[in-house]
Parts: C-alpha cells; sequence; structure tokens
C-alpha cells in the first residue's frame, strides 16, 4: 500500500512467541547495544514530538485568550490580534471538502471493490492512477486549482468552493484506499446470503454492504480529513490570503484558514508573532485531537471483527 | 452472479424475466465516479502543460538555458531562467531529510517488528501516527522558530534560513513514512524464516539484520523511495526555514529556494495570468510532477514485487 496516511492499528502479525528466539545469546555487549540502537531510534521520534508540544503549548500559553477567537487577524497589533475568520474558514472547508470527497471516494470504493473486473485494463489503469495520487506532493493538487479552478476555465477565484475541491481531490485516494478496505472486510458470507435471498447487487450493497462497513469508512474518512485540515501549501498557491478581516458566509466567499494564517503570523519576526502563531497551532492541533479522537472511538465502539 | 442456470427439468424458468436497468445505472455512476481519479491525474497535465508550453515559448526562455542555467531571478528585473539553483536547494534539502528519515525509520522498524512486545507496540505505534498527523506547516514553524534559533545557532555558526534545519524536521517528519511502510514490509516476512535462522543458532540480531531485512528489501526500499517523493514535494517546511532566495550551493549551512519553496512564493504574489512568472511557476511544477510520479511508479512496482513473494 502506497497511501502513508493509512495507518494501520492493532496488533501485528506476529505476537505469538515463537519457539527459538535466540534469548541466550541476548546478553552479549554487541546485542545489547544493536537492542539500545533500535530503541535511540524511537526515542529520537518520541523526543522530538514532546519537545515541539510542549514548545508549542508554553510559548503560545499567553495568547491563548478569548480574543483569539474573538477578534480578527492584525498586522499591527500582535497583542490583542485573534484569528476568528480563519477558524470559521477551517470549519467551512472541513465541511465542503468531506461533503465533496466522501460521497464519490465512497462510490468509488465500492465500485472498485464490488463491480470492477481486475482482468480489465481500465480497472487496472484506475488503481494504479490511485495509487500514484496517493503520493503525489500537495503542491500539484495546488497548481491544477490554480490552473483549472480558481483561474482558467472555471474562474472561480479563492473562494471557499474552490479549496474545499481541491482539498477534496487530494485527499479522495486515501479515502478510496481506506474505503476499499473496510468494504472488503465485510466476510463473503453476508454477501452470499443477502444474494441468496434473492437481493440484488445493489440491494446486497445497500442493506447489507454498506450498513457493515460503515464504522472502517468513518475512521478512514475522519483521519484523511484530519490531514485536508492541516495542509497550507495548496491553498497557498491557488492565493488563499493571509490576512482577511471577514467571516465566510457562502462557498463563494473569500476565505482563509488555520494553516494560512500560522503561515503567515510564523513568517514575521517579532516575538510577539511567534506566541501568536504557537497559540493558533495549539487550536488546530487541538481540532486534529478531537477529529482523531472521534475516529479512534467509532473504531473501537463500532467496529467489528469476523 | 448464476441466476440463469440451466436445471433441467425444472418448472419455473429461472430466466430473468425482465433487464434491471436501475441496478445498470447505479453500475454506471459508480464507475463514474472511480473515474474522478483518473479525470484529476488529466487534470494536473493539462494544468500544467498548457502555461510550461508558452513558458518555453517565451522569447527569452530555451529549454537547454532552464535545464543548465545557474540562475533563477524570473522574479527580478533582469531576469534568468537556469532551474539548477531551485534543484540544487531541493536536493540538498531531500538528502538531509533521508539521511535522518532513513537509519532512524528503518531502526524504529526493526523495533517495532523484531523486539517490541505488543504492549510496547501498542505504545509506540500511536505515538508515530501522531508524529504524522501533524501539519507540515507546524514542523515548518518548529524548525524556524526552536530548531534553528534553540539548537542549531548554540552549536553552529548559521543564519535564521538555512537548509540544514528545513532538512533535519523534513527527515523527522518523514521517519513515520519510513518505519510504517517497513515495518509492512518486515512483518510480511514469514514466521519460518525466522524459526529456521533461531533453529541454526542464530541471535536475535542477525535474525533480524540478516534474514528479515533482506526477506523485506524491496518493501524497504519502496519505503525509501516514498520518503524521497514525499521530501522533495514537501512546501512548508523549507518555505518556512530554508529561505526564499535562490541560492546554487550544495552547502547545507546556506539558505537556498527550493521547486516547490518559488512555486509557493511565486503563486501567493499575484502573478498575472499568461506573464512569464505565472507560466514559469508551472515548468517548475512539471519538472517536480515528472521526478515524483517516476519515483511513485518505481515504489508501486517494489511494493508489488515483494507482496508477490509471499503470498
Amino acid at each position: 500500500m502506497t497511501a502513508t496516511d493509512l495507518i494501520h492499528y492493532g496488533p501485528g502479525p506476529s505476537d505469538e512467541k515463537p519457539v527459538f528466539t535466540g534469548r541466550g545469546h541476548d546478553r552479549s555487549p554487541k546485542e545489547r547495544g544493536f537492542r539500545a540502537l533500535l530503541v535511540a531510534c524511537l526515542a529520537i521520534g518520541v523526543i522530538f514530538l514532546v519537545v515541539l508540544l510542549a514548545y508549542v503549548l508554553i510559548e503560545g500559553w499567553p495568547r491563548l485568550d478569548g480574543d483569539l477567537f474573538r477578534n480578527q487577524a492584525s498586522q499591527l497589533r500582535p497583542a490583542t490580534a485573534g484569528a476568528q475568520a480563519a477558524i470559521l474558514g477551517t470549519l467551512w472547508l472541513m465541511a465542503g471538502t468531506a461533503l465533496i470527497s466522501l460521497p464519490i471516494g465512497v462510490l468509488a470504493a465500492v465500485y472498485l471493490e464490488e463491480y470492477a473486473d481486475r482482468n480489465k485494463w481500465y480497472n487496472r489503469l484506475i488503481e494504479l492512477n490511485i495509487q500514484n495520487l496517493a503520493a503525489v506532493p500537495s503542491v500539484v493538487y495546488g497548481i491544477l486549482g490554480l490552473g483549472l479552478i480558481v483561474r482558467g476555465p472555471l474562474s472561480l477565484g479563492p473562494v471557499l468552493l474552490a479549496g474545499a475541491i481541491i482539498l477534496a481531490l487530494l485527499i479522495l485516494p486515501v479515502i478510496i484506499i481506506s474505503s476499499r478496505e473496510a468494504i472488503r472486510a465485510v466476510p463473503d458470507s453476508l454477501r452470499d446470503g443477502s444474494l441468496a435471498l434473492g437481493a440484488t447487487r445493489w440491494q446486497t450493497i445497500w442493506r447489507t454492504i454498506l450498513p457493515n462497513s460503515i464504522p472502517g469508512i468513518a475512521t478512514g474518512s475522519i483521519l484523511a480529513l484530519s490531514r485536508a485540515i492541516g495542509e497550507a501549501a495548496p491553498l497557498i498557491i491557488i492565493g488563499v490570503a493571509g490576512f482577511l478581516t471577514f467571516n465566510p458566509g457562502s462557498m463563494f466567499d473569500r476565505f482563509t484558514a488555520l494553516p494560512i494564517q500560522i503561515y503567515s503570523y510564523a513568517s514575521r519576526p517579532q516575538e510577539a508573532f511567534i506566541v501568536l502563531s504557537s497559540a493558533l497551532i495549539v487550536v488546530l492541533l487541538l481540532i486534529l485531537l478531537v477529529m482523531n479522537s472521534v475516529a479512534i472511538y467509532i473504531r473501537n465502539r463500532y467496529q467489528r471483527r469476523w | 452472479m448464476s441466476t440463469t442456470t440451466n436445471t433441467a427439468g425444472a418448472g419455473v424458468s429461472l430466466r430473468r424475466s425482465q433487464p434491471r436497468y436501475g441496478e445498470r445505472a447505479i453500475e454506471a455512476v459508480l464507475f463514474l465516479a472511480a473515474l474522478i481519479s483518473i479525470l484529476t491525474t488529466i487534470g494536473i497535465v493539462i494544468a500544467i502543460i498548457g502555461p510550461t508550453i508558452e513558458f518555453f515559448q517565451e522569447p527569452a526562455v530555451s529549454i537547454w538555458d532552464f535545464l543548465t542555467g545557474t540562475e533563477w531571478t524570473v522574479l527580478f528585473a533582469d531576469q534568468n531562467f537556469g532551474v539548477l539553483p531551485l534543484v540544487t536547494a531541493t536536493l540538498t534539502t531531500t538528502v538531509i531529510a533521508l539521511l535522518v528519515a532513513i537509519p532512524i525509520g528503518l531502526g524504529a522498524a526493526i523495533y517495532l517488528a523484531e523486539y517490541a512486545s505488543p504492549r510496547a507496540r501498542k505504545v509506540f505505534k500511536p505515538i508515530l501516527e501522531v508524529l504524522a498527523g501533524i501539519p507540515t506547516v507546524v514542523y515548518g514553524f518548529f524548525a524556524l522558530a526552536f530548531i534553528t534559533p534553540q539548537i542549531l545557532q548554540r552549536l553552529i555558526d548559521i543564519g535564521t534560513f538555512s537548509m540544514l534545519s528545513a532538512g533535519l524536521v523534513m527527515g523527522i517528519m518523514i521517519v513515520p513514512t519510513v518505519a510504517s511502510l517497513s515495518e509492512d514490509a518486515m512483518t510480511a516476512v514469514p514466521q519460518s524464516l525466522r524459526d529456521g535462522a533461531y533453529a541454526l543458532g542464530s541471535t536475535k540480531m542477525h535474525v533480524a539484520t540478516r534474514v528479515v531485512v533482506p526477506a523485506a528489501i524491496s518493501g524497504i526500499v519502496a519505503a525509501f523511495v516514498l520518503g524521497f517523493s514525499r521530501a522533495i514535494g514537501e512546501t512548508m517546511i523549507v518555505v518556512l526555514a530554508a529561505g526564499s532566495s535562490p541560492n546554487l550551493t550544495l552547502n547545507p549551512l546556506e539558505p537556498a529556494q527550493t521547486m516547490t519553496a518559488f512555486i509557493a512564493q511565486a503563486a501567493s504574489g499575484d502573478q498575472p495570468t499568461g506573464s512569464i512568472g505565472y507560466e514559469s511557476l508551472f515548468a517548475v511544477a512539471a519538472l517536480l510532477f515528472v521526478i515524483t510520479v517516476v519515483m511513485n511508479y518505481i515504489s508501486i512496482r517494489l511494493v508489488r514485487r515483494y507482496r508477490e513473494e509471499y503470498e
């Protein structure tokens, strides 16, 4: 699987203890040194994460106040500037992206799992293409948006709808891949049972397969959406402004989003802006934390193992 | 589905009485949804190719100068169109990132696949997932606001912007990619290979380094390739931490603008459609897209090869 954002949960396959473990040799200095080296590799990742979280929390703490949510962005008054438009923009963007990417992604996954004949060249092409798209850099999606959606044929301008379309295309491969896994996990006995009772193919999918794979689809989709929420590069490319002082009212309004706001504050050298961007990073990470917790809750609560 | 089986002697005809147009229509809708991914790729190619061709048709630009020129000053009055400075910056940050991500990611993967108890795995895997879920703009901010002033500037003589700082943080960002894909490849190695090596008296380290890693090597290399394509496509970290002036150098202590950083800078400068600055952005994007597609294809091929071996 190429999509790195698809994450494997649960125990790995080699949980049972092997008969031979080489344990008798484990005490030699070379063995211990190697093991220590491996632990150090993991430790570097863990320490980096802890320091990063501690840094933004400590640095941003003084500005984690009501002004952050009440006030609009300002280049002149960092002590009281907020990011109301950016926070609301991110929520709008999240809704728009979900509305576009979820139906398309799930329907495409149903097609690939339940209908597609793998011997047909076009079906193999679709699969290969999805794998490739999952690893195309996000700036390239920004270029697609700039050339065809924001300017060029559609010429929408840097509005919410354009941002939502681009982010939806960006996470579509991830949603398709994870939805396919959820659909594949539904056992064939359910399919066969439904068909044997006289249900048509679509009735089987709609009433049996989809209800049983919804927890898996929801988990994968929420994780994909949380990736979209953190993206800044494609939005910068299509020309989303860093300092916008009005809230979006419809999908055809110009907007700004949290990652963009963080970027434009972070590229200013004054200490007050560093504090401000740290506070906004904490807000962004909290949104992501809530989304991920919901995903994990759904998985643990509803996911069945057959 | 076999609804039209010939059951000899049955009183009722099992043949379908009427075609189900609804079912066919649904299948068509589903196929269209799957087709959107193909349209996305076509859209990317169309979006890039038009302005790129126009760019090379400009009298001031030639493909030869583009690929070999040593100065990239598109957004200045005196325009030069040599893409090499952007390429060297991309290469330098990518190499630094891989020097960080490959050993650390592989080490973490070997630990998780071969050494960790189920309990340790339950703790460490989510931590790597959190690391993978942090937005890149946050990594970029951390490189600029913490790694450079608090760590690098205390150790060496280095400016506010440097390829080193961006590359190091980008490396940590890629660690989960390398670790999770390599671990998948290693857990797919059959237990019998390990048991055989233990029975011959191998130590745990020998089993890991001489049996499991070689057996999973194509999957591990695929993880490296994917890490590479993530590094050259990464934007926010280099925009924030590596600087915004094109600079033909391989010295990691210097600031330099990468291909992605140029795309972001030129696009946010609101270039008028059809201007040479606007077109240059697409030409650089074309180069980036071609490199990543080739890399992804190599990675997909490698993953398929190792899957076939053990299934």
